[in-house]
């Protein structure tokens, strides 16, 4: 049995085949909470392999059960999910020591220092060497920023820096798989700037980073791809850029005319067209925008700036679930 | 950096290697899903060589299983446990128990009369009477003083916050993804429970050997059976006495834990097990429940006292053996079926 394993194994390739390029694969991922709440429903989700993911959804929308179940912590009620290639939570012992995470906030040992909070964490990982256990847990404390408080006792700690320490406790080994929840919570500007220079780095290092936010300007810039969530179903996921592409842009110029530039652009055919003082937008048609230009110019309008604006994430959050994402979640 | 030690791994060299060590890790969990793994894998044919050589330099290889990692996780839990401040005031307030009991027989017979002989009629702790001969017998007393309720109070305790009160803080989630194995975890923590047991027992006994010697005569001893023994040989049954009484404890710490499994509270789990330590010593009391009585798990705790007989009588010490087993076996094993399924959501 074990000598089949292995020669299988060596000879193909541990990961079935749907896993070669994605690191998180789950089919029909359901867990229903025994009140009967469906948390998560048929959850269908593939975060590609060296993809920075941001994972999105307001509050209760099932984003950290479905962590929580990739983590192996909770069982799901069907479904199955497969983390590097391997189905969870059945082989958390081979998949969770390639993998860091930061569930719902940083937890520690009050009582303990920082560093003291780390060795105890290190000494519950059956793969790390205790030999270089300090080592590991010294250049872990450098990367987010801690060495000079490391000696501080836990309890004493700002959130920020709880945070900071529950990042390098996800750092103590190189991980395949980083699973960050709202990783920049209670960050100054500064903090949540270091964060994501931290990301792009380990996403430079060939980690995937699987991050889960309420930020979605922090997603958009250190996101690749993304996946939304609403009441436990997934409403879309994929590149950022084909998501904020679904989201047209909108057709800005800005003039002294704006009456008139409303009028020329309508018989452009330029729909859904908004006066704000200057400035007057809309949905340009699919024509040579040089021509629309050139309309305005053409019937005395004196343009002061014309453009398209690049659409948001935001944008297609609201185009997605026709309502805000005025969420901390 | 990471890039570079990843690197450093000779690829072809390492798929064996890997694989074993996968194997062997996947086959620890447990057989179902190594057997899993093989099926996935004969399911992928033709699966690329690359996607191998990166699951192997991504670290597998690089981190073998440590044999002795149980032993660290229990090393690690047992300082965790120790350097809270709880733990210490307890074992501060058992070693306080033998010098409160000391100071107040010497007191009682600074007149040249024996403890409990005056007054109440001996009324007190086992023992109490003779620990003006011998300041070895002030073991025995604290013993028997802390056994019915503090020591099993403080082993309530610890056993009751193992599980539940990280996972009211929130470190259990981030144990289990370390990943420190359900299993080995709730091992390493009845390890500890059980360390704390010994210690606990030892602070009462060492406390009143200490206190016993230094406030009252020490030398040859009368066993229950009015033999002479030698002190040397009065130290070894102290000795057996503070084990007897450390086994005692054992199923109290499995009840413990296995409540401790129940609840996301670690205050919940103290309370509820000291409470149902406390309802059986009351149910032990009440003479119309003999029927059931032989089956609490405090009901043959002060056999340890037969070790002073000459010849040691064994029955009820090897009974209280066998009901800690019987405890431990099936709160053990409830503890077990009940943390490995667990959802975790604290």
């Amino acid at each position: 049995m074990d000598d089949d394993d292995e020669s299988a194994e060596a000879a193909l390739g541990a990961p079935g085949p749907a896993d070669v390029d994605t690191v998180i694969h789950t089919h029909a991922l359901t867990k229903r909470y025994r009140g009967g709440q469906l948390a998560v429903d048929g959850l269908d989700l593939a975060v590609p392999a060296g993809s920075v993911f941001g994972f999105l959804g307001p509050n209760g929308s099932g984003k950290t059960t479905t962590i929580r179940m990739l983590m192996g912590l909770i069982e799901p009620t069907s479904g199955t999910a497969r983390v590097l290639g391997h189905p969870m939570p059945r082989a958390s012992r081979a998949v969770l020591p390639h993998v860091g995470a930061l569930i719902e906030g940083p937890a520690l040992y009050g009582f303990l220092s920082g560093r003291d909070n780390l060795l105890r964490y290190d000494a519950a990982d059956p793969t790390a060497d205790p030999r270089t256990r300090r080592a590991r847990v010294a250049s872990a404390l450098e990367r987010v920023g801690m060495t000079a408080a490391a000696g501080k006792k836990a309890k004493a700690y700002s959130l920020g820096m709880k945070q900071r320490l529950g990042l390098a406790a996800a750092l103590l080994q190189p991980r395949r798989l980083l699973v960050l929840d709202e990783p920049t919570n209670g960050l100054d500007p500064q903090g949540m700037r270091e964060i994501r220079v931290l990301v792009r780095e380990l996403a430079a290092e060939g980690t995937t980073v699987f991050l889960s936010s309420h930020l979605l300007d922090e997603i958009e810039q250190v996101c690749t791809h993304a996946a939304v969530m609403a009441r436990g179903r997934l409403l879309t996921q994929g590149p950022v850029s084909d998501l904020a592409a679904r989201a047209r842009g909108r057709l800005v110029v800005t003039t002294p005319d704006a009456a008139d530039a409303a009028r020329v652009l309508k018989e452009q055919g330029v729909a859904d067209v908004v006066v704000t003082e200057d400035r007057v937008t809309g949905e340009p048609a699919d024509r040579e925008l040089a021509e629309l230009n050139e309309a305005l110019v053409a019937a005395g309008v004196r343009v002061r700036g014309f453009g398209v604006e690049r659409a948001s994430l935001e944008d297609a959050f609201v185009a997605l679930t026709g309502e805000g994402f005025d969420v901390a979640g | 950096m990471w890039r570079a030690e990843a690197k450093a791994v000779p690829v072809k060299a390492a798929p064996g290697e890997a694989a074993s060590v996968e194997a062997a890790s996947v086959e620890a969990e447990s057989g179902e899903a190594a057997s899993v793994e093989a099926a996935s894998v004969e399911a992928a044919p033709g699966q690329a060589a690359p996607v191998e050589a990166a699951w192997v330099a991504g670290g597998a290889i690089g981190r073998p299983v440590s044999r002795l990692w149980t032993l660290g996780l229990f090393r690690s839990e047992l300082t965790i446990t120790l350097r809270r401040w709880r733990t210490l005031a307890l074992l501060g307030v058992l070693a306080a128990v033998p010098v409160l009991v000391g100071i107040a027989v010497k007191i009682e017979t600074g007149d040249g009369s024996t403890a409990g002989q005056r007054g109440d009629g001996g009324a007190g702790p086992a023992f109490m009477a003779q620990i003006t001969n011998n300041g070895l017998f002030l073991v025995f007393t604290a013993l028997a003083a802390t056994l019915p309720f503090l020591l099993p109070m403080a082993v309530g305790v610890v056993a009751g916050d193992a599980v539940a009160g990280e996972a009211n803080s929130g470190t259990l989630r981030y144990l289990l993804v370390a990943p420190a194995g359900r299993t080995r975890l709730l091992l390493a923590k009845y390890a500890t429970t059980v360390t704390f047991c010994l210690l606990a027992t030892l602070v009462v006994a060492v406390s009143a050997l200490a206190v016993g010697a230094l406030l009252f005569p020490l030398g040859d001893l009368t066993t229950i059976s009015g033999t002479r023994i030698s002190l040397a040989d009065g130290l070894v049954r102290a000795l057996f006495i503070a084990l007897a009484v450390t086994a005692s404890l054992l199923g109290v710490a499995a009840l413990g834990l296995f409540v401790s499994t129940l609840t996301n509270s670690g205050i919940a789990a103290m309370a509820t097990t000291v409470g149902l330590l406390t309802t059986v010593q009351i149910l032990d009391q009440i003479p119309q429940l003999h029927a059931i009585q032989p089956y609490l798990f405090s009901h043959y705790w002060l056999s340890f006292a037969d070790l002073m007989r000459e010849p040691v009588y064994w029955v009820e010490l090897q009974k209280n053996l066998g009901l800690q087993a019987v405890y431990v076996a099936v709160f053990g094993s409830a503890a077990w079926a009940r943390f490995t399924t667990k959802d975790v959501t604290a």
